[in-house]
C-alpha cells in the first residue's frame, strides 16, 4: 500500500441511508440535501494513529477491565477477526474500540434506565490495536437483548459496538456486531435500515468453536473490512506526496 | 473475497450501523458516568509544547426540527500550525510537531448541547496535485444514535477571508449561502480565542456533509 494512495470510492449502497423511517430517530437527524462528492485530498486519506504504549494491558479484556470485588456475570466470550481493507490487505497497528450492554442488557451509561440492573464488576468497554496480520481479540461477556423506544415493543438482538479508524479519516467506521443464531436479528429495525440484504450476514459473528477455550468459554469471529486504496496513482498523485 | 461482475476480487465494506445513545461507553466513558482507562482520549489537543496559537472551537448540533441535539460523539482531525498532518502520507516540506497528533474526540453536552474543542489554529495544506492550496480547515465527524453513517464536514475561518476564496474545496459548493455553513465565527471571550461553529443536521440551513 503505497502511503499517498487514495481510498476507492465508498460503496453506499452497502450501508444505510441516512433517512430510514423504520428507526423513527434517523428522521429528524438526517441529511436531506445530497452529500458533496469530493475527490481525497491529504485531509482525508490521513488519519489519526495510536501507539500501544496509550492502551493499558487490560483494555481488552471486559471481564477483567471493571472487575472490582469479582468477574462480572454472564457468559464469558472470545471475540476476534481480522480487520482487512478493500484489497483484502490487513490494516495493521488500527485502534479497534467496542462497547456493548451487560449480560442482562443494561449499559453503565447515566442516560440507560432498562429494569435490568448494572453489574457492578463490568465496564462494558474495551479496545485493542490490530497486529501486523490485522488481526484483534478481546474477551468479555455476552451482552443481552435489550428493548428500545422506537416503537412499542421494538428489541435489539445482542450486539458489540465497533469503532474502527483505519489509515485515513476516510476509513473511519462505526458499526455494531450480532451473534450468530439471534432469534432477534430478523426483527430489528436497526439491522433493517441497510437496504443490502447480505449486511445482516457481514455483521453476525459465527460461532467458532476451535477458537474456543474448552470448560472455559466460546468463541466468535468477526471480520471488519475497511474501504480499499487505489493500488497505484498515476498522474492523480496527490500533492506533498 | 466476493467477485464482482467483471471479475475483480474486492471485499465490500462492512456496513456502518448508528453509534446509538451511549456511544459514550465507548468512546468517552467518562461522560458516560464512570473512569475505566488509565488513559483517556479527548477534546482538548493543544498541549502545553505544541507549537500554534490557542483557539477553542465550540458550537451546537441542531436536528431538523431545531432541536439542540445531546448525544453527538464530534471527532476532528486536521493539521498542525504548519499546515501539515501528523501522517505518513502528508510528505510536505513543513515543520512536523510530533507533539500533536491533531485528532480530538468529544460529545455534545447532555445538558447544554454545546460542544468544545481546545486545540491549535492549523496552517494551509496543499490542495490536490493542480489544485490550489486549501485553506486552513479542521475536518469533523460526527456519530451518534440516529445517525446511520457518521457524518463528514470541514470547518472553515471567518477571519481567514482570502484563503477561503481561493479554497478548492468551499469552491466546489455552487451556492454561497451553503459555503458559509462551512465557516466558523471568531470571539473573544476571557481572553480566548473562540470559533463557533454551529452545524445542522437538515433543514433550512443544513450544513454541507461532503462523500469522501
Amino acid at each position: 500500500m503505497t502511503p499517498e494512495a487514495e481510498f476507492h470510492q465508498r460503496d453506499r449502497n452497502l450501508h444505510p441511508p441516512a433517512y430510514t423511517p423504520i428507526y423513527k430517530t434517523s428522521v429528524l437527524r438526517s441529511p436531506r440535501i445530497p452529500l458533496w462528492s469530493l475527490q481525497n485530498s491529504l485531509s482525508e486519506v490521513t488519519g489519526p494513529a495510536f501507539s500501544p504504549d496509550e492502551l493499558g494491558p487490560l483494555d481488552n479484556d471486559l471481564v477483567l477491565n471493571y472487575a472490582k470485588q469479582g468477574e462480572p456475570i454472564g457468559e464469558q466470550t472470545i471475540v476476534h477477526g481480522y480487520v482487512l481493507d478493500g484489497n483484502g490487505q490487513p490494516v495493521s497497528n488500527t485502534l479497534v474500540e467496542v462497547w456493548q450492554a451487560n449480560a442482562g442488557g443494561r449499559y453503565r451509561h447515566r442516560n440507560d434506565t432498562y429494569i435490568a440492573p448494572i453489574d457492578p464488576n463490568f465496564g462494558g468497554c474495551g479496545r485493542m490495536l490490530t497486529d501486523e496480520r490485522g488481526y484483534y481479540f478481546f474477551r468479555t461477556i455476552k451482552p443481552g437483548a435489550y428493548p428500545f423506544r422506537n416503537r412499542v415493543n421494538s428489541w435489539r438482538p445482542a450486539h458489540i459496538h465497533f469503532s474502527l479508524f483505519g489509515t485515513g479519516f476516510a476509513q473511519r467506521l462505526i458499526t455494531q456486531m450480532y451473534f450468530e443464531g439471534d432469534p432477534l436479528i430478523p426483527h430489528d429495525s436497526i439491522i433493517a435500515t441497510i437496504p443490502d440484504k447480505s449486511a445482516a450476514d457481514r455483521l453476525t459473528a459465527k460461532l467458532d468453536l476451535n477458537a474456543s477455550r474448552p470448560l472455559e468459554c466460546l468463541a466468535y469471529r468477526f471480520d471488519i473490512v475497511l474501504r480499499g486504496r487505489r493500488q497505484t496513482l498515476f498522474e492523480n498523485k496527490l500533492q506533498g506526496g | 473475497m466476493t467477485p464482482t461482475p467483471f471479475g475483480l476480487s474486492y471485499l465490500p465494506e462492512t456496513p456502518s450501523q448508528t453509534a446509538g445513545p451511549y456511544v459514550h461507553i465507548g468512546l468517552i466513558p467518562s461522560q458516560a458516568g464512570f473512569e475505566i482507562f488509565r488513559n483517556n482520549f479527548s477534546g482538548d489537543i493543544a498541549g502545553a509544547d505544541v507549537e500554534g496559537q490557542r483557539i477553542v472551537i465550540e458550537g451546537r448540533i441542531f436536528d431538523g426540527a431545531g432541536h439542540v441535539t445531546k448525544d453527538v460523539l464530534v471527532e476532528t482531525w486536521q493539521a498542525n500550525a504548519a499546515g501539515r498532518y501528523n501522517h505518513p502520507a502528508d510528505r510536505q516540506d513543513k515543520l512536523l510537531d510530533q507533539r500533536f497528533r491533531g485528532w480530538a474526540r468529544t460529545g455534545t453536552d447532555f445538558n447544554t448541547g454545546i460542544y468544545t474543542i481546545r486545540t491549535i489554529k492549523p496552517g494551509s495544506v496543499a490542495g490536490r496535485k493542480g489544485r490550489k492550496a486549501m485553506a486552513p480547515h479542521v475536518n469533523f465527524w460526527l456519530a451518534s444514535r440516529g445517525i446511520n453513517i457518521g457524518l463528514a464536514t470541514r470547518m472553515y475561518f471567518d477571519d481567514e477571508e482570502a484563503a477561503n476564496a481561493q479554497d478548492p474545496v468551499l469552491n466546489i459548493i455552487e451556492q454561497s449561502e451553503r459555503r458559509r455553513t462551512l465557516i466558523a465565527t471568531k470571539s473573544e471571550r476571557d481572553g480566548a480565542v473562540v470559533y463557533t461553529f454551529d452545524i445542522h443536521l437538515q433543514g433550512e440551513r443544513e450544513t454541507v456533509f461532503f462523500d469522501v
